[in-house]
């Protein structure tokens, strides 16, 4: 049975289904927002339909610079750090045996699939002073005694990479699952070093991959919004925790609704510079 | 070299269990404090996650939207990922870009979405949004594991089967979904783990009118701590690597993340 394309009408059956709810779940929400977005607000939440930029034009304030500006570094940190440490690992782990893979991969997808919500918790309740880290090392003698560590950019830092880490390996993992092991022999057998083979041949050969995982990285760590409220000042509030607030607490939907097509703008761009970058690199 | 590596994956294995230890520590206090290192022991926070009318009603709502997004994700990506192995029909990857795209975005602009477009049909806080809503955000695990699922079947295999005379139909239940089977259950585990923690979709379409165990956290962190948040968290990171373990046991996890199939 080969695919073939499809002829009859009832050819076209399966796909209506999923197309259907895409279409009118994600693609109908997502044109809400940015109509929304032009909406004049109300007093008291709500909003009625117009055609207004005032939504917009608040962006161009010395607050909303420094909220923009503060998110994308942050979100340009946290990838960096992330990958610095992801990929060594994943490329120790990849020479691992299946069974030893497999073992890490399900500590990963737990710590992967953690609510936000509860690594923020489990974050702030190591870095503070009753219950945290410096219970500990205060105990041994190593400090003079305990001191809570949050709220503060480390904190929300810190946090953020934990969160963007096993990504980040889980990102990495099918590209150095699947390099070819001669590679690193013939490095080895024209006489390189394991560490100069790992910084001249495997890095070079996977440049590509990591891009790809610092630009995913980075748009998934500019999605953090509740890391920054849990461990940080209001002054490290990023931008997509403006969005929650400002959709939520302060009810003003138009207003979420313009930082989001924003936000969403401004990863695209990104990302899309970063490509373009990498293949002119590339060619 | 080898001492270098081993410290690695100490230090990478430490700062990922690190804070799951101290709140698996909190957890066990015998007084409502979040102390650490515990005083005393008690598993009484644990029961409360049970006896409690408020975390049960949680625990029940999380368990529900999680088991019923999963099913409708798996319902989604199942007929998608069979037309595209079975037709062929280069459009039909908009459509399946459609279904990749909620996971990539930002989660606050998936949720964004919902909130103004329940609040645009007026059923704004009906608890079957959520249902909705979380399983076009996670309609893209199960559709990467079917999609893999259908790589690996052998064509030869069903042009038999077609040359014996099997039609679509025949051929779907007696060849293709026994070997899709792992796929199609590994992809409902990914929905329904990711569902059962999921906080911000669910917070902007029912956050006012039902809570779930992570939305029941966050208020919980912002009007008064208790270790039961704690056993919660405990309770979940269990579920989780239950699960993953279960595929493990089951199924191939490094070629569902990417490896090449097992060496035979």
């Amino acid at each position: 049975m080969k695919r073939e394309p499809p002829r009859r009408l009832a050819d076209y059956g399966p796909i209506a289904f999923p197309a259907l709810l895409l279409l009118v779940f994600f693609v109908v929400p997502f044109g809400t927002m940015i109509a929304v977005s032009f909406f004049r607000r109300q007093q008291g939440g709500f909003y009625t339909p117009d055609f207004v930029f005032a939504n917009y034009e608040r962006f161009l304030s010395a607050f909303f610079g420094h909220v923009l500006g503060l998110s994308l570094l942050l979100a340009v940190v946290v990838a960096l750090c992330a990958v610095a440490m992801a990929f060594p690992f994943t490329y120790l782990l990849s020479r691992q045996s299946r069974r030893v893979q497999t073992g890490w991969l399900i500590a990963l997808l737990s710590v992967l699939s953690l609510s936000e919500v509860i690594i923020g918790f489990a974050w702030s309740t190591l870095l503070s002073r009753t219950a945290g880290i410096t219970q500990v090392l205060a105990a041994l003698g190593l400090m003079a005694e305990p001191a809570a560590l949050f709220p503060g950019y480390g904190a929300v830092l810190t946090g953020m990479v934990y969160q963007a880490l096993p990504y980040a390996i889980l990102v990495l993992y099918p590209a150095l699952v699947r390099l070819d092991p001669t590679l690193l022999e013939a490095a080895r057998t024209l006489g390189a070093s394991p560490l100069r083979a790992f910084f001249d041949v495997i890095v070079p050969a996977l440049r590509s991959a990591i891009v790809a995982t610092l630009i995913m990285v980075f748009v998934f760590a500019l999605g953090s919004y509740l890391l920054p409220q849990i461990l940080g000042r209001p002054q490290h509030w990023t931008l997509s925790v403006l969005i929650t607030d400002q959709a939520i607490y302060q009810s003003n939907m138009p207003f979420a609704a313009a930082m989001a097509v924003f936000l969403v703008l401004m990863s695209l761009a990104l990302v899309g510079l970063t490509l373009l970058a990498g293949r002119r690199r590339g060619s | 070299m080898r001492a270098l590596q081993r410290l690695l994956f100490c230090v990478v294995g430490m700062f990922l269990a690190a804070p799951l230890v101290i709140v698996a520590g909190v957890s066990i206090n015998e007084k409502q404090t979040l102390a650490f290192p515990p005083r005393g022991f008690s598993l009484a926070w644990y029961a409360e996650i049970f006896t409690s009318a408020e975390w049960r009603s949680a625990l029940f709502a999380s368990l529900g939207l999680a088991a019923s997004s999963a099913a409708l994700a798996v319902a989604i990506a199942l007929p998608l990922a069979w037309f595209m192995w079975r037709r062929f029909a280069p459009w039909a990857n908009a459509v399946r870009l459609l279904g990749i795209a909620p996971f990539i975005l930002p989660p606050v602009i998936t949720a964004l979405g919902f909130l103004s477009f329940w609040a645009a049909t007026g059923f704004y806080g009906q608890p079957w949004t959520a249902v909705i809503g979380h399983a076009i955000f996670f309609v893209t695990l199960p559709l990467v594991t079917l999609t893999l699922g259908f790589d690996a079947i052998d064509r030869s295999l069903v042009e038999a089967a077609a040359t014996l005379g099997a039609d679509d139909r025949t051929v779907f239940r007696s060849i293709v979904l026994p070997l899709i089977g792992p796929y199609l259950v590994s992809g409902y585990a990914f929905a329904f783990v990711l569902s059962l923690n999921e906080y911000i979709v669910a917070y902007m379409t029912v956050g006012f009118t039902m809570e779930t165990l992570p939305i029941k956290i966050f208020n919980a962190l912002r009007y008064g701590y208790t270790p039961t948040m704690a056993a919660v968290s405990v309770f979940f990171v269990a579920i989780a690597a239950l699960v993953f373990g279960l595929i493990a046991r089951f199924g191939d996890l490094p070629r569902l993340l990417g490896a090449l199939s097992k060496p035979r």
